[in-house]
């Protein structure tokens, strides 16, 4: 198991590696350079040759890459020109809104995609089971953001039961000391502040996970249909087990193996997604920051968001595959 | 024999065979409910897009705003069946021309990456060695970051235009299909046909290119079909961040259910009904996409 984990993880050095010069390369490859794109308008010959001074911009191209390694890897990804603050300070206060909009939305795919997989795939061919395939396909079909403005439409604006924007209720008096507000309600024991923080969480949260429940329904109900017929489950079968120890033991369990490779791939979906869903839920998040950035032209900004997320997408997937080794014996071996 | 009329045993052999499975791959798709309706539903787009002038009874971005207040926009009526938007352009004309401009996108850009992908999954599958190591890694960097996300990044970097939707989408497509057809001419390499030319002496360049290749392209075929699908979610999804065409009365579908935000209170359906157009176009290529995958599964077929 251990030459496994180095093994894995040494796979991952030439990948954040690459990621670093695609990153890298992408303020150089605006028009006019990163010097134009901070100046605009008022870009002169002069003020482009001080501000490439002041960024050593005039150096050459691999000292330039050298300096820019040194600062990601201490996590400075330069300053926001909206703000004037440090990139990394703006990801770090932003980040916690993000990461709790997507942990809900995965508790939400992966507490109802399972078993309602599972549910179809015991009763193959049921209307039940042809319920769960017509709702997933219709799920990968609809755009996230346009699920959220009808949830949002419904539940917020028609109905009123749930808050339509925002993390917590502006006439709230609450501390914040990790950024995210369930535990920052528990934390503090401002139980009231962890209660208004999930019925911001509820609209949000399902539009974000409704697309990867339906991709974790299908693969689920799949694969449980397909092990089922596999010869060890006829054998255990035989052997008189009951069907607790042979769902559990044997079904579920290498049921489990592309379901969890899928889950790590939909984190990618999600923090992505999530960029969209905070738009219509003025969430307030990394996604609503870069989203500002894409007007203001600032690209610290957006360089320091895809790399980020990028990176975070890269240590979830090392998790999965590291996960096979605990599930699936076999992967150890190999 | 000669070695040539051996050869052109091996091919023609292989063609029937191939073209076998396709037929009867085309019964089984014929015979599919989703397959049916997913075409249907792709007929019905390609039609009112190609159709758009015609269809249309009005201008798409004539705007008459002394029809329109603030908060007030009108709502279907004889003349316009689905309303104003609140610029005091028809609707339903918008809704319309928006198909060209989401079919468009969807083949431009899925077109692009395939081609850009195949080229570089062959060479990958083909050539093997250092080649393929170093096609891998840079998609495997690729596919580090998230595709949306990639695609936000690469169409702000080049500005908002149609052709930056199109480059960013294609981009994001490129190293799916490069590794899902090198995996398919990986596994098809081994494969007695491909043993039995070798062995009469075919070059590894023909044997890659004339056997090997087009055997291994149904998953792409398949996978193109879902690409398409999510080309026009994502071209859908930057439209709806700004970062679609620079003119601003391009009916785009996604741009529309941004802009009509704000009036959610008022008038939702100038949201709801490009939301729909969205979901029931992708819809078509999705069930079409599923039904093939499933008629070309050789674990199906019975």
């Amino acid at each position: 198991m251990g030459k496994f984990v180095v093994r894995r993880l040494l796979l991952l050095v030439p990948i954040l590696l690459g990621l670093s010069v695609l990153v890298f390369g992408y303020v150089r490859a605006l028009p006019g350079g990163p010097a134009d794109a901070l100046l605009g308008e008022r870009s002169t010959p002069e003020k482009k040759a001080q501000i490439e001074h002041l960024y050593g911009l005039d150096r050459p191209i691999y000292v330039q890459y050298g300096k820019f390694l040194e600062r990601a890897v201490r996590l400075d990804f330069g300053t926001s020109i909206t703000t004037q603050r440090p990139v990394s300070a703006e990801i770090r206060s932003r980040f916690p809104a993000t990461v709790e909009l997507s942990a809900a939305g995965l508790l939400f795919a992966v507490g109802g995609g399972i078993p309602l997989g599972y549910a179809a795939a015991r009763r193959y061919q049921s209307w039940f089971d042809n319920a769960s395939v017509v709702l997933s396909l219709l799920g990968i079909s609809i755009p996230v953001f346009f699920l959220a403005f009808l949830l949002k439409y419904l539940f917020a604006v028609k109905l009123g039961w749930l808050p339509s924007v925002g993390r917590q209720d502006p006439a709230l008096i609450a501390d914040h000391p990790t950024g995210f507000y369930v535990l920052d309600g528990i934390l503090t024991g401002n139980l009231a502040a962890s209660v208004d923080a999930i019925r911001h969480l509820v609209l949000p949260g399902l539009a974000l996970g409704s697309i990867p429940l339906a991709i974790i329904t299908r693969i689920t109900r799949a694969s449980v249909l397909e092990v089922t017929n596999e010869d060890y489950v006829r054998t255990a079968e035989s052997k008189g087990l009951t069907r607790r120890v042979i769902t559990r033991r044997h079904v579920l369990r290498n049921a489990m193996l592309p379901v969890v490779t899928v889950i790590g791939l939909q984190t990618g979906l999600l923090l992505s997604g999530a960029v969209l869903t905070e738009i219509v839920f003025a969430w307030g998040g990394m996604g609503q920051f870069m989203y500002d950035a894409i007007f203001s032209r600032d690209f610290a900004v957006l360089q320091g968001g895809i790399l980020f997320i990028a990176f975070v997408f890269v240590i979830v997937n090392l998790l999965v595959d590291l996960s096979y080794g605990f599930i699936d014996p076999r992967v150890r071996a190999r | 024999m000669s070695l040539a009329e051996l050869e052109q045993v091996q091919t023609s052999t292989e063609v029937e065979s191939s073209g076998g499975l396709l037929r009867e791959a085309v019964t089984r798709l014929r015979r599919s409910p989703v397959a049916i309706i997913g075409a249907a539903l792709i007929t019905l787009f390609v039609l009112v897009a190609l159709l758009a002038p015609v269809l249309a009874p009005h201008s798409p971005t004539a705007a008459d705003l002394t029809k329109v207040r603030p908060g007030s926009v009108p709502g279907p009526s004889a003349a316009h069946w689905l309303g104003l938007d609140e610029q005091g352009r028809d609707e339903l004309s918008r809704l319309i021309y928006g198909a060209r401009w989401s079919l468009l996108i969807g083949i431009v850009s899925t077109t692009l990456g395939v081609t850009i992908g195949v080229i570089l999954g062959t060479l990958a599958g083909g050539l093997a060695g250092w080649v393929d190591g170093v096609i891998m890694r840079l998609m495997d960097i690729m596919l580090a970051v998230p595709g949306l996300l990639f695609a936000i990044g690469l169409a702000a970097l080049l500005g908002p235009s149609l052709k930056s939707v199109m480059i960013a989408i294609a981009t994001v497509n490129v190293p799916i299909f490069a590794r899902l057809l090198r995996a398919s001419m990986l596994s098809q390499r081994g494969s007695d046909y491909a043993l039995a030319a070798r062995s009469l002496g075919v070059r590894r360049s023909r044997i890659t290119l004339a056997h090997v290749l087009p055997n291994s392209l149904a998953p792409v075929i398949v996978q193109a079909t879902l690409a398409l699908a999510t080309a026009i979610i994502d071209a859908a999804g930057l439209a709806f961040l700004g970062l679609g065409s620079a003119d601003p009365s391009v009916p785009e579908w996604g741009r529309m259910l941004a802009e009509s935000q704000n009036a959610l209170n008022t008038s939702p359906q100038l949201a709801i009904l490009p939301g729909l157009a969205i979901t029931v176009s992708v819809l078509g290529f999705t069930l079409l996409g599923e039904a093939l995958r499933e008629s070309l599964d050789p674990k199906l077929r019975r």
